[in-house]
C-alpha cells in the first residue's frame, strides 16, 4: 500500500494522543489542575491532529460528517464515533480535573475504554481487510493497543509501565513482522486464483491494461526492498523500543525523558510508514506485482 | 445502506468469455466515453498530453501468458471491472454509505454525493474494480450502465452496458444471474463459469468462462486414414487421377 | 436496518441529436452513432444497422470524440518560415496557400508534368485523387498500398480476380474451420472481430500461423509460432499432403480453374485465334475454347496447368519432414494440419438448396461448401517472397475448392473481377495535358511496363519496371529516396496527402529526414517544393513548405466509393459518405474540396467548364454530380432513375443521410455464391455497373504473364530485362507458387543477423495518429521489445533491461519485456508508438518520445549494397511491396540510457502543446 504520510501521521499521532488519554482516564499520573491542563493538551493535539490529518486524505473533506453515518457496519464510522465519545468523556473528565480539581473517576473509566476502543476501531480499519493479508490478522490491533498504550505510558511519565509495556510491543512488533511476511502465501490468492487460469499452467501478466500507471497502482502497489526494509525495521525498533527502554532505566531526567519520547515517536512513525508499505494488497497480482 | 441486503430480486452482471476476448479494448473505451458523459462526475485524465498520463477507467483489460506442463504458452487477453459481488466488502467498509448494493438487481453503486473519497471501498475490492477520481475526488466505479440499461431514451435492444453492446467479438454478456433461465445463466452452466478469487469469499455475480482447451492437436495421433497417399510422386498420381475421373 | 436507496435517474437524456456518419479512426469503415448535446459530440456509438460492424465499435472508434477535440488538430494553412524540420511556420490565408500551390503547379504543368510526385496515405478516396492527378498528366501517383499490402492484393487479383485484404471474406455463418496467415489487426478490424465471435460462437475451430500469439492468435485454438518469411513452405506442404492423398475437388478445379488449360511448349497458353485459351473436353477429347458451352474440361493430358502444378508440388522437397525445421513446425503437425483441413472440406461438405447455372450452360441444383476458410494479410505479404506466398495460399484455397462456395472464401462485390478485366497502368505524359489513362494497373506482360522508350523507368517510384513489374499499387515507399537520389530523374514538387512520410510510414526514418532537408550546391534543398496536407501537427508537418490543414473526419464530406475501397459485404452491394456532423471551428478545409478547388485553378480537365469556370463547387458537389462512366457517379445509391446506374441526383447526399450515412442493396440469392462464374451473379454485376458486359473467367492457378516475364528473361521479345535483372526475373516470376528464402539471399542473414525483428499493430492504436488521443495514448503509451524465453535467458534479461538491436543498417537501443508465447527466433514490438519530440500537441517528456521507439530506423528502403552499384529496393521484386518483415537483427544488453535511441531534436509545435487536465463533459 501507498504509504500516505496523512494516513502514518494519523494512525500514529492519534494512537498516541488516545494512548496518554487512556492513562490519563486511569489517574496515571493523577493531575490536576494546571498539570493536568499541560497532559491533556497535549493528548487532545495529538489526537485531534491525527484526526485532523486523516482528512487530508480525503477527495472531500467537506463532507466528512458524513462518515459518522455507518457505525453499524464500517470501523471508519465506528472509529469517528468513538473518538468523539471519547473526547467527549475524557473532555468532561478533564474539565473536572483541571478547573475544579476533582478527578471524576468513572468518567475516567469510560474515557479511557473509549480511548482504548477508539484506537481499535482504528487498527480495524486495516485489520478487516481481507484484500491486504499482511493486515488481516489479530496481530494487528493488538499492536495498535500495545503502541498506543506503550507510548501513552512514556508520555504519561509511567516509567515502569512504560518499560515493560515498550518491551512487549517489541516482541509483538517482531513477531507481527515474521508472521506479516509469510501471511500472504498462507492465505492462497495467488495469480491463478486471481484470473481463474491456474488449471491450465503458470500464470505470468504479459501486458499491463495501461502504459501509465493509475490509481490503483499509486494507492495499492507499492513495493519496498527486501534490504531496504530490513533496514528499516531494524532502525524502527531501535527507535521504537531499544533507545527509548535504555534512557527509561537510565536514572530519570525531564531532558532524556524528550528524547525518548521522541524517538520513540520515529520509531513508530518507521513502523507505521513500513505498516503500509510492506502491505501487498491481492489487486497487485492482477498487474503481474507481489 | 452499507448494509448489504440480505437478498436481490435480480443478480446483474457481465459473463465474460476468456475463449473469445480478443484483447481489443473496445469495451475499455466505450465505458470511459458513455461514464464520461453520463452518470456523476466524468472520468477525468490528469497530464493527458503529458509526460505521465493517467485517468480514471472502470474497465480495464489485462494480459496473461499462461504456461502449460507441456507445449506452447498460451495468452489470455482479461477485462475486468466491478463483478458486483453478493458479499461486497466494498460496501460495508464505506463509512458514508455512498457506497450501495441495490435492493433490485444487486448492482453496486457509489452515490457520488455522499463520498468522501476515503478510498476505503478501494481498498476493500481485491479486484481493483474502484478508482477514485482525482479531479473530484469521488470514487468511480463500474455502474453496469444502471444508466443505460433502464433508459427509456434507448430503444430496447440499446438497453444494455455500452462495453457490452460493443464487444466486437461477443465475448461480454449481460443478463440476470439469478434467473437459472437466462441467456448468461445458461452460458455458464455449459462452459462452466468460474468466480474470480472466490477465496476472498466477496460472491462475484459476474462470472468468467474459462478458455477451451488450446493446442490440443499436438496430443492426438494423426487422422491416419484421411491422408492416406493416393500416390508418391506424379506418375501414380496420375494414373490414380485417371481411376478417380473415370468414376466421376 | 437497511437505509432507503438513493433514487436515480435511470432514464437521463442521452443527447439532443443523433447523426449517423462513417468512422474514420481506421480505414475500417463501420458506421457510427453520433451523439450531440448541443451541437457537441456527446457519445459515439456504432450504427446498428451498418453492414460493416452492425452496431459494434473498436476502442479507436469510441475514442473518436478525443480525435476530434485534440489540440494537435491543425488550425490554419500554414507557410514554413524557418528550415524544413524545425516546424516553424506562420499561419496564412486560404487565398494565399492556394495561390502559392497554383504558382508552384501550373508552370510543372505546362512543361513537365512529371515533376510533380502526388502521392496520398490511406485516404478513401482515391478513385478522386487519382482523376485529379490524371487531369494534372503527371504519372507519379500512387497511395500508399505499394509498401502496406500489395503482395495480397495482387496475388488475389491475378490468381482469383480478388483479394483478402478487405475485398472479400470467409463465410463466418457457415464455416467450420479457419485459418489465419499472419494478421494482427487488418482493414477489416470490427469485422474480423465479429466473425472470430461467430465462430466461437459454434465452436467452429481457429487455426492461427503466426510467429506471435497475441489478440486474434491468442484466442486460435491451434497455434503455429512459424519462422517469419516460410509460410510459403508450410503452404506448398500442405498442398503436397493433400495431392499426395487425392484430397482435392478435382470436380472444382476442373470447372471453376485453368487447371485443365493446354500449355504450349513455351509455358504460354493454347488459345485460339481469338485469343480464348484452350481446354480439352472430356466428352468429346476435342481442344475447345476454356468457356465453350456445356464442355467438361479434362485436368489429364501431359500439357494440362494441372499436370505441371502435381509434377511440382509432390516434389519430396515440399514433403513435411522436409519444410518442418526451416519453418519451425513439427512435420506431424503440418500433417495434421493437412488432414484436418481434407476432413473439414470434403467430409463435413455443406449443400445449400439453391440452382444455379454456370457460365459453360450447366444447372446444378445445389450449392456445395467446402467450410474451410482462410484469411492473411501483412504478415505474409510484406516479405520479399510475399507475392509467391500468397499466391501459393490461394492455390491451396483452390485445390480445395473452398473458394466462393458456402463455408468458404467469399467476395464482396465490385469483387470478383479478374486482373484482365481492370486497367492496365498508364505512363504516358504530354506538358499541359492529362495523362493518357489511369496511373496503376495489372499488367499483362512486358509491353505493359512503363518504361520510356529508352527503357528507362516512367515513374518516380520505378513502378511497373522490371525490377518489380506488378507493382499494382506503385512504390510510395521509394519516392522520397528516388526523388533525392534524382533516379530516374529529379522533381519539382512533392506533393503529399495523410502520410506521415519522416517518421513511421518511411523505412529509414533518419535518412529520410535528411533527404527531405538535404541541399544542393546551391543551398536549394534537393526537393524544392514540399506541399502536405494533413489534419493534426504530425511529424510529417514540419518537412513540407505548405500545409494545407484538413477538418477531421466529422466535419468533412467523404464518399467511401465503389470505384474504388466501398464497404460492401459478400451478401450485398454498398457504399457509404461522411458528412460534417459538426462544423469545423478553425481555418481548415477538406482537402478533396481543396483539391477540387486547386483543379478548377490548374483548369485541370474534369474541374472546369468548358467556360473555364470551375466545374465544382467543393467535393459533396463532385460526389453528387461528377460522371465517371454513363451512368456511374462516385456514388452508387438513389441515382436518378434507379440505384446504381443512372443520372446525377441532386439529392442523393440527403438519402444517404436519411439512410444513416450508407446505401446498401443485397445480391439476389442464386447470385450468391460461385460469382465468378455463377450467370445470375454476372448478369447482377452487369446491372450494377461493376463491369458493362459479364465476364466470367476461370481461376488462375499458372499465373501466365509472370511466364510471359521469364521468356523475356530468356531472350525472347522487343522488351527485355537489363542483364543484372535476367536472373531475378527467370527465378522469381514463377507462374506457379514458389517459395524462396528471402534471408539468405536478400537481407544478409549472416549468422550474425540471425533474429527476425518484426512489428505489430496494436488494435487500440492507429498508426501514428492514435497518440493524440488523450484516452488511448494511456492504453499504450510506450512500446517494449518483446523478447522469447530463449533469447532472454541467453541475454540474461530482466524486467527493465534495455537492448542495442542492430540490423546491417543501424541500430536503435530500446527498453525490452519478455514474451514465452513467441517464436524463438523472433523480437518484436507495437508500431508507431513512438514519436519525435514536438509532435502531436504532446509534451516533449512524453513516453511515446522518452521510451517509446520506431523498428523503422533500422529498416532500410535499400538491400545492403551488393558491391555492383546499383540500388536494390528493399522490396518484392515482382511488385515492389515493401518488405519491412524481413528484417533481421542482433540483440545485446545494455545499460538502460536515457531515453530511448536514437534521440532526434523536437521540432516546434505549430499547434502548442495540450492542457494538463481533461473533464470532458458536453452535457450539464
Ligand atoms: N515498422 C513498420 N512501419 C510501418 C509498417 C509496419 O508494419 N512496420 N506498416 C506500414 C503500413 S502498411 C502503412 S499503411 C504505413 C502507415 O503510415 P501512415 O500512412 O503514415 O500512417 P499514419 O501514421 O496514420 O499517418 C497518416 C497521417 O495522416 C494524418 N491524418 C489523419 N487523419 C487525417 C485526415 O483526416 N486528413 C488528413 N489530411 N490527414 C490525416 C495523420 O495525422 C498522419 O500524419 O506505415 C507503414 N510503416
Ligand atoms: N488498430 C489498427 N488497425 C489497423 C492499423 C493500425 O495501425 N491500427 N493499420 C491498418 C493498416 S495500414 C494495415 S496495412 C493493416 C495491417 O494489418 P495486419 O496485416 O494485421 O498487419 P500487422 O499488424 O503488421 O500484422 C502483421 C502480422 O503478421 C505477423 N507476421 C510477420 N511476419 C510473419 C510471417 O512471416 N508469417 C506469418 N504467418 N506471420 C507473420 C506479425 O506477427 C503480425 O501479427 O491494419 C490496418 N488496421
Ligand atoms: S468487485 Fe470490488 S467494487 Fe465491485 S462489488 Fe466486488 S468488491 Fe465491490
Ligand atoms: S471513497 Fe466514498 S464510496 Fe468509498 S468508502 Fe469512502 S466514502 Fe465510501
Ligand atoms: S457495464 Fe458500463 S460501467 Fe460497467 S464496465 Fe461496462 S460500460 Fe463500464
Ligand atoms: S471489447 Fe470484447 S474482445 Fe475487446 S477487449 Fe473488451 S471483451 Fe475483449
Ligand atoms: S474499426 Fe474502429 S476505428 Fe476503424 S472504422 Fe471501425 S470503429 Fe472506426
Ligand atoms: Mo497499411
Amino acid at each position: 500500500m501507498h504509504p500516505a504520510p496523512s494516513i502514518i501521521l494519523f494512525t500514529v499521532l492519534s494512537g498516541l494522543g488516545f494512548g496518554l488519554l487512556f492513562w490519563l482516564g486511569l489517574g496515571f499520573p493523577p493531575v490536576t489542575g494546571f498539570s493536568a491542563f499541560a497532559f491533556f493538551t497535549i493528548a487532545y493535539l495529538l489526537a485531534i491532529g491525527g484526526l485532523i490529518s486523516s482528512t487530508f486524505h480525503l477527495g472531500n473533506p467537506q463532507r466528512a460528517l458524513k462518515a459518522f453515518t455507518q457505525w453499524q457496519t464500517s470501523w471508519l464510522s465506528r472509529e469517528a464515533w468513538l473518538s468523539v465519545f471519547a473526547l467527549t468523556f475524557m473532555g468532561l473528565y478533564a474539565i473536572g480535573a483541571v478547573f475544579f480539581a476533582t478527578r471524576i473517576a468513572p468518567l475516567g473509566w469510560i474515557g479511557s475504554a473509549l480511548a482504548l476502543a477508539t484506537v481499535y476501531a482504528t487498527s480495524m480499519i486495516y485489520g478487516q481487510l481481507k484484500t491486504v493479508p499482511r493486515w488481516n490478522h489479530p496481530t494487528t490491533p493488538a499492536l495498535f493497543l500495545l503502541l498506543s498504550v506503550s507510548g501513552g505510558a512514556l508520555l504519561a511519565g509511567q516509567v515502569t509501565y512504560a518499560i515493560g509495556l515498550l518491551a512487549l510491543s517489541g516482541v509483538l512488533q517482531a513477531v507481527v513482522w515474521y508472521l506479516g511476511d509469510q501471511r500472504f502465501a498462507e492465505r492462497g490468492t495467488t495469480m491463478e486464483t486471481a484470473t481463474g487460469l491456474g488449471n491450465i499452467g503458470q500464470v505470468t501478466a504479459f501486458e499491463p491494461p495501461h502504459t501509465g500507471t493509475n490509481y490503483l497502482l499509486k494507492e495499492m502497489v507499492h513495493v519496498v526492498g527486501r534490504k531496504h526494509s530490513r533496514k528499516l525495521r531494524i532502525i524502527s525498533l531501535a527507535l521504537m523500543v531499544v533507545l527509548p527502554v535504555l534512557l527509561l532505566l537510565l536514572p530519570f531526567s525531564h531532558a532524556l525523558a524528550a528524547v525518548a519520547v521522541l524517538s520513540h515517536l520515529a520509531g513508530v512513525l518507521a513502523s507505521r510508514w513500513l505498516f503500509f508499505a510492506e502491505a501487498e494488497h491481492v489487486v497487485g497480482l492482477y498487474y503481474g506485482i507481489r | 445502506m452499507t448494509q448489504l441486503p440480505t437478498h436481490t430480486e435480480k443478480k446483474l452482471g457481465l459473463v465474460i468469455d476468456l475463449d473469445t476476448c480478443v484483447g481489443c479494448h473496445a469495451c475499455v473505451v466505450s465505458c470511459k466515453g458513455w461514464n464520461t458523459e453520463n452518470y456523476g462526475a466524468p472520468l477525468s485524465d490528469q497530464d493527458p498530453y503529458g509526460a505521465d498520463p493517467t485517468g480514471t477507467f472502470l474497465n480495464r483489460v489485462h494480459s496473461y501468458e499462461v504456461q502449460p506442463d507441456q507445449g506452447v504458452a498460451q495468452l489470455i487477453h482479461f477485462p475486468k471491472s466491478c463483478l458486483h459481488c453478493d458479499d461486497a466488502p466494498c460496501v460495508t467498509v464505506c463509512p458514508t454509505g455512498a457506497s450501495y448494493k441495490r435492493v433490485e438487481d444487486g448492482i453496486v453503486l457509489v452515490n457520488e454525493s455522499d463520498c468522501i473519497g476515503c478510498g476505503l471501498c478501494a481498498w476493500a475490492c481485491p479486484y481493483g474494480a474502484r478508482e477514485m477520481d482525482a479531479d473530484q475526488g469521488v470514487m468511480k466505479k463500474c455502474t453496469l450502465c444502471v444508466d443505460r440499461i433502464y433508459n427509456e431514451n434507448l430503444p430496447e435492444e440499446d438497453r444494455q452496458p455500452a462495453c457490452v453492446r460493443t464487444c466486437p467479438s461477443n465475448a461480454r454478456h449481460f443478463g440476470d444471474l439469478a434467473d437459472s433461465e437466462s441467456d448468461v445463466s445458461k452460458l455458464v452452466a455449459e462452459r462452466g463459469g468460474i468466480d474470480l478469487m472466490p477465496e476472498q469469499g466477496t460472491k462475484p455475480v459476474n462470472k468468467y468462462l474459462p478458455p477451451r482447451p488450446k493446442d490440443t492437436w499436438d496430443q492426438i495421433d494423426i487422422l491416419a486414414p484421411l491422408l492416406d497417399p493416393v500416390a508418391e510422386e506424379p506418375k501414380g498420381f496420375l494414373g490414380w487421377l485417371d481411376k478417380t475421373l473415370e468414376k466421376l | 436496518m437497511l437505509q432507503k436507496q438513493p433514487v436515480l435517474e435511470t432514464s437521463p437524456h442521452v443527447s439532443n441529436e443523433v447523426r449517423q456518419t462513417t468512422c474514420y479512426m481506421c480505414a475500417c469503415r463501420c458506421g457510427i452513432n453520433v451523439h450531440l448535446k448541443d451541437g457537441k459530440v456527446a457519445y459515439i456509438e456504432g450504427n446498428r444497422d451498418h453492414p460493416v460492424n452492425r452496431g459494434v465499435l473498436c476502442a479507436k472508434g469510441s475514442a473518436g470524440i478525443m480525435q476530434v477535440n485534440a489540440p494537435s488538430r491543425l488550425r490554419a494553412p500554414l507557410k514554413r518560415v524557418g528550415p524544413r524540420g524545425s516546424g516553424e511556420f506562420e499561419e496564412i490565408t486560404w487565398d494565399e496557400a492556394l495561390g502559392i500551390a497554383t504558382d508552384w503547379l501550373a508552370p510543372i504543368r505546362e512543361a513537365a508534368p512529371e515533376k510533380l510526385a502526388f502521392f496520398t496515405g490511406r485516404d478513401q478516396s482515391q478513385s478522386f485523387t487519382s482523376f485529379w492527378a490524371q487531369g494534372f498528366g503527371t504519372p507519379n501517383y500512387a497511395a500508399h498500398g505499394g509498401f502496406c499490402s500489395v503482395n495480397m492484393a495482387a496475388a488475389g487479383i491475378y490468381t482469383m480476380g480478388g483479394a483478402f485484404w478487405e475485398f472479400g471474406q470467409p463465410d463466418w455463418e457457415r464455416t467450420k474451420l479457419f485459418m489465419l496467415f499472419g494478421v494482427a489487426e487488418d482493414h477489416d478490424s470490427n469485422p474480423i472481430k465479429m466473425g472470430l465471435g461467430r465462430l466461437k460462437e459454434r465452436g467452429a475451430k481457429v487455426i492461427g500461423v503466426n510467429p506471435i500469439r497475441t489478440g486474434y492468435n491468442a484466442i486460435a485454438d491451434e497455434w503455429l509460432g512459424i519462422t517469419p518469411g516460410t509460410d510459403g513452405l508450410l503452404i506448398l506442404a500442405l498442398i503436397h499432403e493433400l495431392l499426395k492423398a487425392g484430397k482435392i475437388d478435382l470436380d472444382y478445379l476442373a470447372h471453376r480453374t485453368n487447371a485443365p488449360v493446354l500449355l504450349d511448349d513455351d509455358g504460354l497458353f493454347q488459345r485460339d485465334g481469338e485469343g480464348r485459351p484452350l481446354v480439352r473436353d472430356r466428352t468429346t477429347g476435342e481442344t475447345v475454347p476454356f468457356d465453350a458451352q456445356k464442355i467438361i474440361p479434362d485436368l489429364r493430358g501431359a500439357d494440362t496447368v494441372f499436370t505441371k502444378l502435381i509434377e511440382r508440388y509432390l516434389d519430396p522437397q515440399y514433403a513435411p519432414d522436409a519444410v518442418a525445421k526451416r519453418c519451425g513446425i513439427p512435420a506431424q503437425k503440418i500433417k495434421l494440419i493437412a488432414a484436418e483441413l481434407a476432413r473439414v472440406a470434403f467430409d463435413e461438405a455443406i449443400e445449400i438448396d439453391q440452382p444455379w447455372t454456370d457460365f459453360r450452360g450447366h444447372s446444378y441444383d445445389k450449392m456445395i461448401g467446402r467450410p474451410v476458410s482462410f484469411h492473411s494479410m501483412r504478415g505474409i505479404s510484406a516479405h520479399a517472397n510475399g507475392f509467391q506466398t500468397c499466391r501459393a495460399l490461394h492455390v491451396l484455397q483452390i485445390i480445395l475448392g473452398s473458394v466462393e462456395v458456402p463455408g468458404g472464401f467469399r467476395f464482396k462485390p465490385p469483387y470478383p473481377k479478374p486482373a484482365t478485366a481492370h486497367p492496365k497502368p498508364h505512363c504516358r505524359v504530354t506538358p499541359g495535358q492529362p495523362l493518357d489513362g489511369p496511373h496503376l494497373g495489372f499488367v499483362h506482360g512486358p509491353e505493359d511496363l512503363c518504361l520510356n522508350d529508352d527503357g528507362t523507368p516512367a515513374r518516380i517510384d520505378k513502378a511497373f519496371t522490371w525490377e518489380n513489374p506488378m507493382s499494382a499499387h506503385g512504390l510510395m515507399h521509394m519516392v522520397i529516396s528516388n526523388a533525392h537520389a534524382g533516379d530516374p530523374y529529379q522533381i519539382d514538387t512533392l506533393f503529399l496527402y495523410m502520410a506521415n512520410m519522416s517518421w513511421n510510414s518511411s523505412m529509414n526514418s533518419a535518412g529520410v529526414m535528411d533527404m527531405l532537408t538535404d541541399t544542393d550546391e546551391n543551398g536549394d534543398y534537393v526537393i524544392p517544393h514540399i506541399i502536405y496536407s494533413d489534419a493534426y501537427s504530425s511529424e510529417m508537418v514540419a518537412y513540407a513548405d505548405l500545409i494545407l490543414p484538413d477538418t477531421t473526419y466529422l466535419e468533412r464530406h467523404d464518399c467511401i466509393s465503389l470505384l474504388d475501397r466501398p464497404i460492401c459485404e459478400a451478401d450485398a452491394v454498398a457504399d457509404a459518405i461522411r458528412w460534417p456532423v459538426i462544423e469545423p471551428d478553425r481555418n481548415v478545409r477538406g482537402f478533396q474540396s481543396v483539391l477540387v478547388d486547386l483543379g478548377a485553378r490548374l483548369k485541370l480537365p474534369g474541374f472546369v467548364n468548358e467556360d473555364g469556370s470551375a466545374k465544382y463547387k467543393d467535393y459533396a458537389d463532385y460526389m453528387t454530380h461528377h460522371i465517371r462512366r454513363p451512368g456511374i457517379g462516385p456514388l452508387a445509391g438513389w441515382r436518378e432513375g434507379g440505384d446504381s446506374r443512372g443520372d446525377a441526383n441532386p439529392n442523393q447526399i440527403d438519402r444517404y443521410i436519411e439512410n444513416g450515412g450508407f446505401w446498401m442493396e443485397h445480391i439476389p440469392d442464386e447470385a450468391l455464391y460461385y460469382k465468378p462464374w455463377n450467370k445470375a451473379y454476372q448478369d447482377w454485376a452487369v446491372a450494377k455497373g461493376f463491369y458493362d458486359s459479364v465476364q466470367p473467367y476461370i481461376f488462375q492457378l499458372y499465373v501466365e504473364p509472370m511466364r510471359k516475364f521469364q521468356r523475356a528473361a530468356d531472350g525472347h521479345g522487343t522488351r527485355q530485362p537489363p542483364d543484372h535483372l535476367r536472373d531475378q526475373i527467370r527465378q522469381k516470376m514463377d507462374p506457379l507458387p514458389i517459395w524462396y528464402d528471402v534471408n539468405e539471399e536478400d537481407q544478409q542473414g549472416s549468422d550474425e543477423f540471425s533474429i527476425h525483428a518484426l512489428t505489430q499493430r496494436p488494435m487500440a492504436m492507429y498508426h501514428s495518429w492514435g497518440t493524440q488521443n488523450a484516452w488511448l495514448r494511456q492504453i499504450h503509451g510506450r512500446n517494449p521489445m518483446y523478447i522469447p524465453t530463449k533469447l532472454w535467458e541467453a541475454n540474461g534479461f530482466n524486467t527493465g533491461d534495455w537492448a542495442r538491436v542492430t540490423s546491417p543498417h543501424g541500430s536503435i537501443t530500446v527498453p525490452v519485456a519478455h514474451m514465452a508465447a513467441l517464436n524463438d527466433h523472433t523480437i518484436w514490438t507495437w508500431n508507431a508508438i513512438g514519436k519525435r519530440k514536438g509532435a502531436w500537441a504532446l509534451d516533449k517528456d512524453a513516453p511515446e518520445a522518452t521510451q517509446g521507439f520506431l523498428l523503422n530506423h533500422i529498416i532500410h528502403e535499400l538491400l545492403p549494397p551488393k558491391g555492383d552499384g546499383l540500388r536494390w529496393s528493399n522490396s518484392d521484386p515482382i511488385t515492389g511491396q515493401a518488405a519491412w518483415f524481413d528484417l533481421k537483427v542482433k540483440i545485446e544488453k545494455v545499460d538502460a540510457p536515457a531515453e530511448a535511441q536514437p534521440e532526434f531534436p523536437p521540432q516546434k509545435s505549430p499547434v502548442g502543446q495540450g492542457p494538463d487536465k481533461l473533464t470532458w463533459k458536453v452535457g450539464k
